[in-house]
């Protein structure tokens, strides 16, 4: 378990889930809300990580 | 205006629905009868916290000399008893030489405040605001 990129989408995977489940009570907006977040999760940590490549720390 | 009996065992049964949906993840929405959210709840939220534990991430201790690990430990607070059977099983000491060090604390972290807002959502269930 030491793949940073499986860590992130477990982790995008439970917060997309959690948020999905209180936001929304049919299962169609759940799976629709979830999916939107997740997908906004890991295309956000993919564009931030190469926008801060340039830079080293 | 004095409470009347039937306001105050209202007001009661919301205190135990809230210090329960905080104990067990989900089981404010199990006791409202919102059956799939609580399982849903019930199983994510220790499974991310279990997770946090297995990255060797750190239940914070309550240091009000250090603020910011006071607000770590507060929202590792969040996920209930979860916090005390992993402290008392010798979990969460964490091992800031792992590389899964932050993830670890990442997810205890959150685990611990999305508890928190599930707990407020079965608030906002028992007083019919959703």
């Amino acid at each position: 378990m030491h793949s940073h990129l499986f860590l992130l989408v477990l982790f995008a995977l439970f917060v997309s889930l959690v948020f999905a489940v209180i936001a929304r009570d049919d299962a169609r907006g759940q799976i629709k809300l979830g999916g939107l977040m997740f997908a906004g999760f890991i295309a956000s940590a993919l564009v931030l990580g190469w926008l801060m490549y340039p830079f080293p720390l | 205006m004095r409470a009347t009996a039937a306001d105050e065992t209202q007001s009661g049964a919301l205190v135990l629905l809230c210090v329960a949906s905080w104990a067990i993840p989900g089981a404010g929405h199990l006791w409202l009868g919102r059956r799939n959210k609580g399982l849903v709840f019930l199983v994510a939220l220790p499974l991310m916290f279990a997770i946090g534990l297995a990255l060797r991430g750190r239940i914070f201790p309550f240091d009000l000399a250090d603020p910011l690990v006071a607000l770590a430990a507060l929202a590792d607070f969040g996920i209930g008893l979860t916090y005390f059977v992993a402290a008392a099983l010798g979990y969460g000491a964490g091992d800031v030489r792992a590389v899964t060090y932050e993830y670890g604390n990442a997810f205890l972290i959150v685990a611990g405040l999305l508890n928190v807002l599930v707990m407020i959502d079965a608030y906002d269930v028992a007083l019919g605001r959703k």
